[in-house]
């Protein structure tokens, strides 16, 4: 410890790094031990103020799902906390575990070394990260429901989904007049009179289709590969094509996948985010604000980032 | 142990590995805990983190100024944190986990506020949580 600090030296910490257990030492873990069930115990549930999550309606069966309908504002089942996936997609997070190792292509796999990012088992600290969101550059899809994903507010045209995001106020329309995918995704365009000239976007082209009365699946592709997949790094390539499964489950109850096919990067398609449930909230619901402002990040890193990663 | 103005309160191992599985890692003293009492300076109520600055004094009189880090705004005010949290010059007691390299820096905890109420990071530590920078 560093007496500089403000912290005066009581000598129990060396005493439990060393090999021994003092009488504070012990102490200390006694304190810890205690404080550990009240930590954990505080951690779990998220809650968004308004809004209401199946904890709140213990044995309640739901009304029947509507046909050809996944409007409304919808927020995660099993608490807020279930979209951060700090530590990346939530079916497949990187945490060292073989079964979560990601089919790389060597191409994908470097792509995924020369990633930075400050979660995940490949984390480095925040000073040292190439992750483009710091600097509040855009998430993209699908990252905007791999990383911080909050609520979602759904609309139904009778030409477009189109999904409203929480974060930085982000929206995608997902088109249903029948128009076909680009065909190139690498020089990605519309086919379309009057339709902008080709380029690759952060958001992506999504066309949607409803397989049955109670599942929407939309195809996407035509991305940038700036944005990462998720904020464990995860790479993709300008030839990502992503597809999205909404189920209808009944009338409180959503459930999205999303499945990641990338033949540059990954020598097989694999699911990110796997049958993720959502609740129905209130129409009156507010959804919060949540910017990424480059000013405080800025504020941010000189208080707090950069000072912490100094050796 | 002695009376300190400061309380160190030190652990390290005990918490589980799913503690500390959700949060950014690098840069902290896993398992460390501080127990700080201090002035409040400024309230940073932003992204990526929000930021506690206050003045904590050493045995010997002098003023360290620390900064502590909590989760974004939407991920704090479901356990009960909002901009109106602290004021300049609010007495709390903070406990927090410091990062490595000695830096009078941290993420929180929970803080004491100065009605006697305790304001938990919930995710934002060791308990599991998550990360929420953009």
């Amino acid at each position: 410890m560093n007496p500089g600090l403000g912290i005066r030296d009581s000598g129990f910490v060396r005493t439990y790094i060393g090999a021994g257990f003092s009488r504070p030492a012990i102490t200390a873990i006694a304190i810890v031990t205690l404080l550990s069930p009240v930590l954990l115990g505080q951690q779990g549930f998220r809650r968004t103020p308004g809004a209401v999550y199946d904890r709140d309606f213990p044995g309640k069966k739901s009304g029947p799902a509507p046909r050809r309908d996944i409007s409304g504002i919808w927020e995660f089942a099993n608490g807020g906390a279930e979209g951060i996936q700090a530590d990346g997609a939530k079916a497949i997070p990187s945490d060292g575990k073989p079964e979560h190792e990601l089919p790389f292509t060597p191409e994908g796999r470097k792509a995924f070394t020369n990633n930075k990012p400050t979660y995940g088992f490949t984390q480095v600290p925040s000073a040292l990260t190439n992750d483009p969101m710091p600097g509040c550059d855009p998430q993209g899809f699908p990252r905007i429901v791999l990383h911080n994903a909050h609520h979602e507010q759904i609309l139904q045209t009778t030409t477009q989904v189109v999904i409203l995001y929480q974060f930085n106020k982000k929206w995608r329309s997902i088109w249903t007049d029948g128009r076909k995918l680009p065909s190139n995704p690498e020089v990605p365009a519309w086919d379309i009179k009057g339709s902008p000239p080709p380029e690759a976007r952060f958001w992506g082209y999504s066309v949607g289709r409803w397989t049955d009365d109670y599942t929407f699946v939309a195809d996407s592709n035509g991305f940038d590969d700036r944005t990462w997949l998720d904020n464990a790094g995860r790479p993709h390539s300008d030839a990502l094509h992503i597809i999205e499964t909404y189920h209808r489950v009944d009338a409180d109850h959503l459930e999205k996948t999303i499945t990641i096919d990338d033949p540059k990067y990954y020598t097989r398609p694999w699911v990110a985010l796997d049958k993720m449930p959502y609740r129905l909230q209130s129409a009156s619901l507010e959804i919060p604000e949540q910017e990424c402002v480059p000013s405080e990040t800025a504020k941010y890193n000189q208080l707090f980032a950069n000072p912490a990663a100094n050796k | 142990m002695r009376r300190m103005v400061v309380t160190v309160a030190c652990g390290v191992a005990l918490l589980s590995s799913a503690l500390v599985a959700h949060h950014a890692t690098a840069v902290f003293d896993l398992g460390k805990r501080l127990t700080l009492t201090g002035t409040v300076t400024e309230w940073f109520w932003a992204n990526p983190h929000c930021l506690l600055r206050f003045d904590v004094k050493n045995d010997n009189g002098e003023m360290m100024h620390w900064v502590a880090e909590t989760q974004a705004p939407p991920n704090m005010t479901p356990f009960g944190w909002s901009k109106q949290s602290f004021a300049v010059g609010d007495q709390v007691v903070v406990t927090l986990e410091p990062v490595k390299n000695g830096q009078p820096l941290g993420r929180i905890l929970q803080v004491k506020l100065p009605d006697g109420k305790t304001l938990v990071a919930g995710n934002g530590l060791p308990p599991s949580g998550g990360d929420t920078r953009p």
